[in-house]
């Protein structure tokens, strides 16, 4: 036995580390309940943190004070000398290239010469105790020398004064001066006094979306296990395992055969696991000591150790004809990059070609731009980039419809693109966009009753809750809606390509589909819908998942709403492949001519000649077992002068009505309901659809009125569930929810990317409603106390 | 130092434990209870909610020397035999209120209580029950379900075991 097979054998908690296997008769459409679920409920789903092996060590980071520091000096003996400790390692132990990044690789794996946000990992550890691993920490001595960090807009502008995050030399892809970044789109006349003579109303106006963190539960976390060739197996919480292993492998000096990657349970990803967090300490480790490390980061450790969503500082600028006729649109989006590149360029890409929204404007003039700074490194979140400029242009629409005396809802309306609008980057939707019926019917929903504070008081459901702050005085309802524009996969000219293996065989008497793809699981029900898909083409009922490794091609990345669409349509594909040959199986063996072949219940169905034999009698003892691989669409990277391109796979709408009830005194906020409506395509599993609908709107509600990270100087000061709010059950409210199911022709089954369309909208809705209650712009997210009672 | 105390109705015995270990940790890393998760180790969160002594606590905030014994029940030890499942586990997968299903043992637990303690909850009663218990996945309107669904069935099958 190879020394991979023993180490996966003793890894405990091990069961969704193997195949699983479910059986239901419901393919697509259907609501079947996960194959995980009972794992889950059970405690006996092992998440990356519940890792266990034998000789395990324990890997722990040693993290800057500073957000910009030079370091003179790294002093590693004592703490080598602990007892218990069995590596202490900096950048000069890195056996191959001392840096990754999923874009530009400017990040170092270990931080050298320089320091550039609170929190860069300087030195790891391996300790057989998380507590000897922590005090070993305690007795690394770093000098460094403070210096100013650059944190600011203007700092970033103007490297001249304030100095360079990376030394100009070092600057990899577009990035130059302190910019990652930048992209303009110009469509029609662009904007200039001419254009704006044409607008009857004007308005302006400028917005602020602050530093938003995932916040997934399971904490960065994996197992690294060294092999017997010299090779690493690591086990790993992550969105896309191809992707690590191309960035893990070159900094441990190996090929990337030798990187071999097994999902292990993920509790939440949100973009936030993009981005490598320990998986290259965890296996420099491994690697050094020959012992399997483990590494799972605390809550604050996590705060630090993945990049935010990008706080944003936007300008934007509509005119419109006294009928309510969009004229032209100029804006100007920053984002704060943080230290590193991160996705920072492809989320520029999304807020400069989705910053319109889903309006038809005929002239436009935006640049989208995001810096290097020393404050913590964003890239993706739910949403990337589309929800900074959603809650710009919804806000603007909102103040547009008051300076024309208009029905926000049927100002939105007239200007809603449609199928066959273009885009300002030239793109024509070429499939159905129904923003104004998303519209219409969340503005259709029955209301909530009012707040009946005489007869009925419930202080849970007051604004301030449990905390006794109101018993009805100085509450006021107010309303609001919003809608958005999300693209669904990867953009701008990348094949984002997903590859599925399916293989047929009887097992116990029964037909059985295999599913073996790379795709992470994080939470989204990507392997229900798997087995669904499976079941719907190859007639069985019984799928077994495979679990997700490197052992087969990509999958891409859990992210940009895609897996359904790209794995799930390579899962389709391989499952079609093997069908037709199990057909040619039959042909070949029994001479069948027939053109109207199906699979159902089991059996091989001619439309014509009804049952023509069993899939079991058909296959015998053998299996049929083919991979495929999902291309979706090319498209185009969008010129850099203009913006111009083909650029987006599909586009995605969700639209948004919320009501809240404002403590006007106090500035409490209670979201009394959020009603959604999205257009799907296709509800391959309207159980998991609705509560990734669910689930994204309350993403939104977070950052409307309660989370920000924090900083001063660079510095992160909520690092923690006690600083940094996330929504309770108590501050979420019931979420009435109507699906739309118009087809995408290109899209397999019809389907469109679900998961990040509802984090845009939901967002711009309860301010809207914030604002309709009082009466204040409010042209900062999150809205906080403060801004309510300005004070 | 030795911790000896009844994890989900058995005796265990935890050896070489460190003061400053919490009882979650003694449970998931020495006991082969890794069911109670981790996500805040400071009493924010509620994933390590564990019955000690019959009342729900955060795990993450017992030290591991203050449970010497007494009695702990983990979400592996909610369901009465080893392959069925609590209604409440039941109501959970049914109802879609499990995603990562990181939050899910501490909710399990924390919702166990809420329905011995009252059948019977009111979206209220839910809400102040679970607001204790972080998810991030789900905008909590399928545990909502999945409460009241628990619940109805308890209801449904205590009636009948009274009518019979
Ligand atoms: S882990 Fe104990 S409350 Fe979060
Ligand atoms: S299901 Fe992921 S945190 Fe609740």
């Amino acid at each position: 036995m190879s020394a991979r097979n023993s180490a996966t054998r003793t890894i405990r908690g091990e069961k969704n580390l193997q195949d699983i296997t479910t059986a239901h008769p419901d393919g697509i459409g259907g609501s079947p309940l996960r194959p995980d679920g009972t794992l889950k409920v059970r405690g006996e789903f092992a998440y990356s943190s519940d890792l266990w092996h034998e000789d395990m060590l324990w890997g722990m980071a040693l993290r800057s004070p500073h957000a910009h520091a030079r370091i003179l000096s790294i002093d590693t003996t004592e703490a080598l000398t602990q007892p218990g400790v069995y590596a202490v390692m900096t950048h000069e132990d890195i056996p191959g290239s001392k840096y990754y990044g999923l874009e530009i690789q400017d990040q170092p794996a270990l931080a050298f010469g320089k320091v550039r946000y609170h929190g860069e990992a300087v030195a790891i550890v391996a300790a057989d105790h998380p507590e000897t691993a922590r005090r070993a920490l305690a007795k690394i001595k770093v000098e460094y020398e403070v210096l100013a960090p650059i944190t600011t807009e203007e700092h970033c502008q103007n490297p001249e004064t304030f100095g360079y995050v990376h030394e100009p030399e070092e600057y990899r892809g577009h990035a130059s001066g302190n910019v990652v970044h930048s992209q303009k789109v110009v469509s029609g006349l662009g904007v200039n006094d001419d254009v704006r003579a044409m607008a009857d109303v004007v308005v302006v106006g400028e917005y602020e979306v602050g530093m938003q963190d995932q916040a997934f539960l399971g904490p960065e976390s994996g197992l690294a296990v060294p092999a017997e060739d010299g090779g690493i197996d690591l086990y790993i919480a992550t969105q896309w395992l191809h992707v690590d292993r191309q960035q893990v492998a070159p900094v441990l000096g190996l090929p990337e055969n030798k990187v071999r990657l097994t999902l292990a349970g993920v509790g939440g990803a949100f973009g936030g696991r993009e981005d490598l967090s320990m998986q290259i300490h965890a296996c420099l480790l491994a690697q050094r000591t020959g012992k399997p490390v483990k590494i799972v980061y605390s809550r604050e450790e996590s705060f630090f150790g993945h990049v935010h969503r990008h706080p944003a500082k936007m300008r934007y600028e509509h005119g419109a004809t006294r009928d309510g006729r969009l004229v032209y649109m100029d804006a100007r989006i920053v984002l704060d990059g943080g230290a590193y590149a991160s996705a920072s360029p492809a989320v520029v890409g999304n807020a400069s070609s989705l910053s319109v929204g889903p309006y038809e404007v005929p002239n436009v003039n935006v640049l989208a731009i995001a810096y290097y700074s020393n404050n913590p490194s964003c890239g993706a979140m739910r949403g990337f980039g589309a929800v900074q400029a959603c809650f710009a242009y919804e806000t603007q629409l909102d103040r547009l419809a008051a300076e024309l005396g208009m029905d926000p809802v049927e100002l939105r309306q007239l200007n809603a693109v449609s199928q066959g609008s273009h885009l300002p980057t030239g793109q024509v939707i070429d499939a159905p966009a129904p923003v104004a019926e998303l519209l219409q019917k969340v503005k259709d929903l029955p209301l909530p009753p009012p707040l009946d504070t005489e007869h009925h008081l419930d202080i849970r459901e007051l604004p301030g809750a449990l905390s006794n702050t109101s018993h009805g005085e100085g509450i006021v309802r107010g309303v609001g809606y919003a809608v958005g524009l999300k693209n669904v996969g990867f953009s701008e000219g990348f094949d984002d390509y997903s590859t599925a293996r399916v293989r047929l065989e009887v097992i116990g008497g029964e037909p059985v589909a295999m599913v073996h793809t790379a795709m992470a699981e994080v939470g989204q029900g990507g392997v229900t819908v798997h087995g669904q898909i499976a079941r719907t083409e190859l007639g069985v009922e019984q799928v077994t998942i495979h679990p997700a490794n490197t052992e087969v091609g990509s999958a891409g990345s859990t992210s940009a709403s895609r897996q359904t669409y790209m794995t799930g349509g390579a899962v389709k594909l391989a499952a079609e492949a093997v069908r037709n040959e199990l057909f040619n199986l039959g042909r070949s063996r029994y001479g069948w001519t027939y053109n109207d072949l199906s699979l159902i219940g089991g059996k091989v169905v001619s439309a014509s000649a009804g049952v023509l034999i069993s899939m079991v009698d058909l296959l015998g003892d053998q299996a049929i077992d083919l991979t495929r691989e999902h291309h979706h669409r090319p498209t185009v990277p969008f010129d850099k002068e203009t913006g111009q391109g083909f650029g987006h796979v599909q586009y995605t709408f969700c639209a948004h009505r919320a009501v809240v009830d404002v403590d006007v005194e106090l500035g409490l906020v209670k979201v009394v309901e959020l009603a959604a409506a999205q257009d799907v395509g296709k509800a391959l599993n309207p159980l998991s659809v609705i509560g990734q609908i669910q689930g994204g709107s309350t993403q939104g509600l977070g950052l409307a009125v309660m989370e920000e990270i924090i900083t001063k100087d660079g510095k992160v000061r909520n690092p923690s569930f006690t600083d940094y709010l996330i929504p309770t059950i108590l501050d979420t409210p019931p979420q009435p929810v109507e699906i739309m199911e118009l087809a995408d022709p290109n899209a397999p089954y019809g389907l469109r990317g679900v998961g990040e369309a509802p984090t845009l909208s939901s967002t711009p809705a309860i301010v809207s409603a914030i604002r309709a209650a009082t009466g204040l712009a409010l042209n900062r997210v999150p809205v906080r106390p403060e801004h309510i009672t300005g004070t | 130092m030795r911790v000896t105390f009844n994890a989900n109705g058995r005796p265990v015995e935890a050896d070489d434990v460190w003061e400053g270990e919490s009882l979650l940790f003694m449970l998931r890393e020495r006991l082969g209870l890794p069911g109670s998760k981790n996500a805040c180790e400071q009493g924010e969160c509620g994933s390590c909610t564990v019955y000690l002594d019959g009342s729900p606590v955060c795990s993450c905030l017992v030290a591991a020397g203050q449970v010497q014994d007494r009695e702990v029940r983990t979400v592996e030890g909610l369901a009465d035999d080893e392959n069925g499942l609590d209604p409440v586990q039941q109501a959970f997968i049914d109802a879609g209120a499990v995603q990562c299903g990181f939050c899910t043992p501490g909710l399990l637990v924390q919702t166990h209580d809420l329905l011995e303690r009252e059948p019977q909850p009111s979206d209220s009663d839910i809400r102040e029950a679970l607001s204790g218990n972080l998810c991030r996945c789900t905008g909590y309107e399928k545990i909502m379900d999945a409460v009241r669904l628990a619940s109805a069935r308890k209801c449904s099958s205590n009636s009948s075991e009274v009518s019979q």
